[in-house]
């Protein structure tokens, strides 16, 4: 991929009309002065694109970041082509850098308290209801797994299945987690001692490529079901499902800044968020495995919480991905009249 | 514009009529037993009216279902267990427990005017407590279904059967959620019979179950009187009996059982002592008084009916109960200010005087504030006797009505003497603000459930059940799923 | 709280605060007898439970004020609006438009009665006084160093002078929660004392900034030391910091003026101010304040609202109310 021209000609693009709308539909130039340009516009309004006469043309969506609620551009104004396996570009993706990081951490843990000191029921209602919302979109993720990632239609529709299933699943957890890893701990003296689990805070993900969506449900929502916030680097080469993720998320009642949903250059982030003395914890499973040590060193500046595991995304998860961004906490108090 | 003068003092500001309507709930003329997936007429024919304990209208004929009609609804659900429900992965059977708590959500404003047609209780009982905790259980067991690896029973522990599960009328909808939730999220079929004179919001459960799409069979409703239940419970057919209800007819369903092999859960009567210490929260623990003994009516098995309280602080807190008890509104179950609505039926309301009867001839002293009793409907004001010893009828039996008794203690040891002392043991309550005292407290009451400094708390997530003659079994949170799994 | 223990509780006071005075900034010796004895009182009051507190204040959010229910809370609450302006940008301007609305809320209807009280800092009471002359709207006027306290005594009772000698009915104090935080209880306590002596006719309104004395328990102490003390009434918030007033801090403070007054005779009101804005938030310390304290309460002389949006939404409630037809506030004067 093409790394400082496309980038200033994204840039360019940007600064101009939606990215992605660069292409030669005559409507961005049309001045309405001279005879071509009418004659342009009058084609144009007939629907004589490209695609042929009256053909539709389509709006296209623009890919952002989603940072705090919001979907801002990134404040250094880059973008880059996603683009499906024949390298055909499929839209113009923010490219976060690491300012937008660091607004992300502010905005994530801006969220923790609020996230954290949900019930879990609360906790367990919301995510459902953001499976609701994966459900309604499955054919958009599906036409997005298919394009960005090239996989056959049959196989996209079962990840996305899939995909949906194991959120339902994670929803299901946030209040039982207490009664699966906490304890009342029978301890030699007079006093009543009892073992809570409670989240860590802001914990940094890096989504793995493949399966899009799949891959990206299951690094993302073991660590919010238990009220930790999340910062999360998509995949580069696969972003469009993260970026619709991102659309689903703001649309239910996930409140602003648990999920921060970062598209750009894994290599460029990952170092950063791995040394931010912010974030409590961090999931390399999206790193490539030549930087993980590296990026682990990093993360040791504050003692982070680090994980890193290749699943096999088709098969059903346990809860290590919870329990690795899970504190224990115990608690003593003496029992007496 | 006009306007209303007032130059009067605060004291003419009533509250005035706050009804909720009841145009949102349709109720059918007849009701069928849900067998199957489907509405059945009962092989008999046979029906009986559902009223209205606040009025005594007639609200609904239901079916009587007789021994038939048991026999069908078992079969049904021996088939789903075997051949639909029983088959299904977790995930899928979560998806379906989702779907009800979703419409039970949804529909939550039809189910709490129902209920409190049905049953008596106010609006913002059945609005705020027994409508939402309902559509938690489901909530909460569907996230269950597909993990019950990591619930302490084995790596993959199956489920029992079909269970025959008879629930009372005291909270219609919430038991019948209590009873459903787990059993389904383990696997389980449901053969449910909810109480002769609170049916109707089973029926539309029903109604929510059959539209969430459940394979037919898996739940079936069979509506009746005592003799539809003991016909359930000794159903050859059955795996597990589950029960709710009084002490009395517990006993007789643990002989029936007896022998059987059938699996058996009991949640029974209770007497549960509310014990108020010198250094309690004062305002805070009335409350706690009035929402152990009045919330429901008490009709409550876990109601707070007899009031322990510290010698010392005896006389400064009854004054302050009576104060408290005398701002409760008693009345039209559908009004929004309600908080005493009425006694569930004749025969409840027969026993409760019988047992105030009882008390007053005993001797204890008998104080009620100042209320209006409709003229229509089962009422009863709420109640308070003081100078009540272990020894008085009123302290030993449960009487199941808006009606505490109070008595006194002078140390820790003999508060826990004195709450300890009956053979049931299902709840208690403890306020004081010394955090050792309430482990200490709790460490010795014997009671399946203890509240510190809260009374009447419920969740999904938190097992609840007795001790001695208030039943066996849990139901809620992690080890309530014990009783429909096959460990 | 017993009748006996009130009475002995103050008699202690008094002999504390007078060996204190006898040795005036002897916060050492002379006064330590006093904090320590009003801390054994405050300290043992019965505990506050939030989670119970907030539970009553929801429960009691649920109640349905209907028609003519509503109508009257509606009116009486206007009635109770102490109407304010305490901004640094106040003029001569502002607190004439504040007290013509105080007069005559609603122009359109002369029969809305007028507000309770117009609240203004002290170097304007004089105009305000003025401006309501004839009228039955009372000038209230904060002092002591309002809203952080954070003066001296003498700085304080001065302030206190400016208000009473410019004419102000109603004097609006702060206590020093700073000393309050630390235990210097007596210190608070004289502090009242002596403002309440330097009000002469003038009744003495007692801040006790809720949202810093941050638990309920504190709230609970803090009113009983300004009952103790002579405050005519309680009052919950400057206005000036978040939360301001809420419905559990109300409730336990309904319950303390309820309980001084089983145990004294003497009835002190209760002020709520700061972040009401809705007829419906003031509704529901209505409600709060008769099922909590009693109906003797819902009066101006025992009930107050700080407030100064509000006052247009109790006018618009009341306009749906009496026509059926939803209101908007163009129909409504600002001031």
């Amino acid at each position: 991929m093409p790394d400082r021209p496309a980038a200033g000609r994204a840039g360019q693009a940007a600064k101009t009309a939606k990215a992605g709308k660069t292409q030669a539909s005559g409507k961005t130039r049309a001045r309405g002065d001279r005879p071509a340009d009418r004659a342009a516009v009058r084609a144009n309004a007939r629907g004589d694109g490209p695609g042929g006469a009256s053909a539709r043309v389509d709006v296209r969506k623009t890919y952002k970041l989603f940072i705090g609620g919001a979907f801002p551009r990134s404040e250094s104004g880059r973008s880059y082509p996603a683009a499906g396996p024949d390298g055909a570009v499929l839209a113009h993706v923010a490219m976060a850098s690491r300012k937008d990081a660091r607004d992300a951490v502010v905005a994530a843990r801006k969220a923790v308290a609020g996230w954290a000191g949900a019930t879990a029921y609360n906790r367990g209602q919301v995510l459902y209801r953001v499976a609701e919302l994966l459900q309604g979109r499955a054919a958009q993720f599906t036409a997005e797994s298919v394009a960005n990632e090239g996989v056959p239609r049959a196989e996209a529709e079962r990840a996305v299945t899939e995909a949906i299933d194991r959120w339902v699943w994670y929803a299901g957890w946030p209040d039982k987690v207490a009664q699966v890893t906490g304890s009342a701990n029978a301890v030699a003296g007079p006093y009543f001692n009892f073992s809570v689990p409670e989240p860590t805070g802001v914990v940094a993900v890096l989504a793995p490529a493949a399966p899009g969506l799949l891959g990206l449900v299951s690094v993302l929502a073991p660590v919010i079901a238990t009220g930790n916030t999340a910062v999360v680097v998509a995949s580069e080469t696969v972003p469009l499902p993260a970026v619709t993720l991102a659309e689903v998320l703001a649309t239910s009642d996930v409140p602003p800044g648990v999920v921060n949903i970062l598209t750009g250059r894994t290599a460029e982030l990952a170092p950063v968020l791995a040394a931010h003395m912010d974030v409590n914890a961090i999931d390399l499973t999206g790193a490539a495995a030549a930087d993980r040590a590296g990026l682990a060193r990093l993360a040791a500046g504050n003692v982070k919480r680090v994980h890193a595991a290749d699943d096999d995304w088709a098969a059903p998860p346990g809860p290590e991905r919870m329990l690795a961004f899970l504190e224990i906490k115990t608690v003593w108090h003496p029992i007496g009249i | 514009m006009t306007s209303v003068s007032t130059t009067t003092p605060g004291a003419d500001w009533e509250y005035a009529p706050a009804p909720e309507s009841r145009q949102i709930v349709t109720i059918q003329r007849e009701y069928g037993l849900f067998i199957g997936g489907e509405s059945v007429p009962p092989a008999s024919g046979e029906h009986f009216t559902t009223l209205n304990p606040a009025s005594e209208e007639p609200l609904a004929s239901v079916a009587q279902a007789g021994e038939a009609d048991v026999g069908r609804a078992v079969a049904s659900a021996r088939e789903a267990f075997e051949t639909s429900w029983g088959r299904l992965p977790g995930r899928e059977r979560a998806k379906y427990l989702y779907r009800i708590a979703r419409a039970v959500q949804e529909r939550a404003r039809e189910f709490a005017v129902l209920e409190s047609l049905d049953n008596g209780k106010p609006i913002k009982e059945s609005r705020d407590v027994d409508v939402p905790l309902a559509a938690a259980h489901f909530f909460y067991h569907a996230g269950w279904a597909d993990k019950l690896g990591y619930a302490g029973f084995g790596p993959d522990p199956r489920p029992v059967g079909v269970a025959g599960q008879v629930i009372p009328w005291n909270f219609p909808l919430l038991m019948a959620a209590w009873k459903l939730a787990p059993a389904l999220a383990t696997g389980n079929t449901c053969v449910l019979k909810p109480a002769e004179t609170t049916p109707l919001t089973a029926l539309l459960l029903a109604e929510v179950i059959a539209e969430a799409g459940l394979p037919p069979g898996t739940v079936n409703v069979i509506t009746g009187d005592g003799r539809t239940g003991a016909g359930l419970v000794g159903h050859p057919g059955i795996d597990k009996v589950a029960f709710t209800g009084s002490t009395e007819v517990g006993k007789q369903i643990q002989q029936t059982v007896a022998g059987t092999g059938k699996r058996l859960t009991l949640e029974l009567g209770g007497k549960a002592a509310n014990v108020i210490f010198d250094d309690a929260p004062i305002d805070q623990a009335v409350e706690g008084v009035v929402n152990g003994i009045f919330f429901n009516q008490g009709h409550v098995c876990c109601a707070g009916s007899r009031l322990l309280l510290q010698e010392s602080v005896a006389d400064a807190v009854l004054d302050r109960l009576k104060r408290r008890l005398a701002t409760l509104r008693l009345g039209d179950p559908l009004d929004k200010n309600t908080d005493i609505g009425a006694i569930n039926s004749r025969q409840q309301l027969d026993k409760i005087e019988g047992l105030v009867a009882a008390g007053e001839a005993e001797g204890a002293q008998r104080w009620s504030p100042p209320c209006q009793l409709p003229a229509r409907g089962y009422w009863f004001p709420p109640t308070v006797f003081s100078g009540v010893s272990q020894s008085h009828k009123i302290a030993r039996e449960e009487i199941f009505g808006p009606v505490l008794s109070v008595l006194t203690f002078r140390t820790p040891e003999e508060a826990v003497a004195k709450a300890n002392n009956t053979p049931y043991g299902l709840s208690a309550g403890i306020w004081t603000e010394k955090g050792s005292r309430i482990l200490w407290m709790a460490g010795r009451l014997r009671a399946g459930v203890v509240w510190a400094n809260t009374y009447n708390r419920f969740d999904p997530a938190s097992p609840f059940g007795g001790y001695q003659e208030s039943g066996f079994g849990r139901e809620g949170g992690r080890a309530g799923l014990a009783a429909y799994l096959d460990a | 709280m017993n009748a006996d223990a009130v009475t002995g509780a103050a008699g202690v006071v008094a002999a504390g605060v007078t060996a204190g005075a006898a040795t005036p900034g002897a916060a050492g010796s002379g006064m330590v007898g006093s904090d320590a004895a009003l801390r054994q009182i405050l300290h043992g009051l019965p505990g506050v439970d939030q989670v119970g507190a907030q539970e009553r204040a929801a429960s009691l959010a649920t109640r349905s004020i209907k028609r003519e229910a509503k109508l009257w809370a509606l009116e009486t609450a206007v009635r109770m609006v102490d109407l304010t302006t305490l901004e640094g940008a106040d003029t001569p301007g502002k607190v004439r438009g504040l007290c013509a609305k105080a007069r005559h809320p609603d122009p359109d209807d002369p029969s809305v009665p007028p507000v309770a009280a117009v609240c203004v800092y002290p170097d304007l009471v004089a105009l305000a006084r003025a401006e309501l002359a004839g009228s039955e709207v009372a000038v209230a006027s904060v002092a002591t160093a309002f809203p952080s306290g954070r003066a001296s005594l003498a700085v304080k009772l001065a302030d206190v002078a400016d208000a009473v000698d410019a004419g102000a009915d109603e004097v609006d104090m702060v206590i020093d929660r700073g000393a309050f935080l630390a235990g210097r209880y007596a210190q608070v306590y004289e502090e009242v004392r002596a403002v309440r002596e330097a009000c002469g006719a003038a009744h003495l309104k007692v801040i006790l900034e809720t949202a810093e004395l941050a638990t309920l328990d504190n709230t609970a102490r803090a009113s009983w030391l300004a009952m103790l003390a002579g405050a005519d009434f309680i009052k919950t918030s400057t206005g000036k910091v978040t939360p301001a007033a809420t419905p559990p801090v109300a409730l336990v403070m309904l319950s303390a003026v309820r309980d001084f007054a089983d145990a004294t005779g003497r009835r002190v009101g209760v002020k709520v101010a700061g972040g009401i804005r809705t007829a419906k938030d003031a509704i529901r310390y209505l409600v709060l304040v008769r099922e909590i304290a009693g109906p003797e309460w819902l009066t101006p002389e025992l009930f107050r609202i700080g407030a100064s949006s509000l006052l247009n939404d109790l006018l618009m409630q009341r306009s749906k109310q009496l026509t059926g037809v939803y209101a908007g506030p163009d129909y409504f004067t600002l001031d």
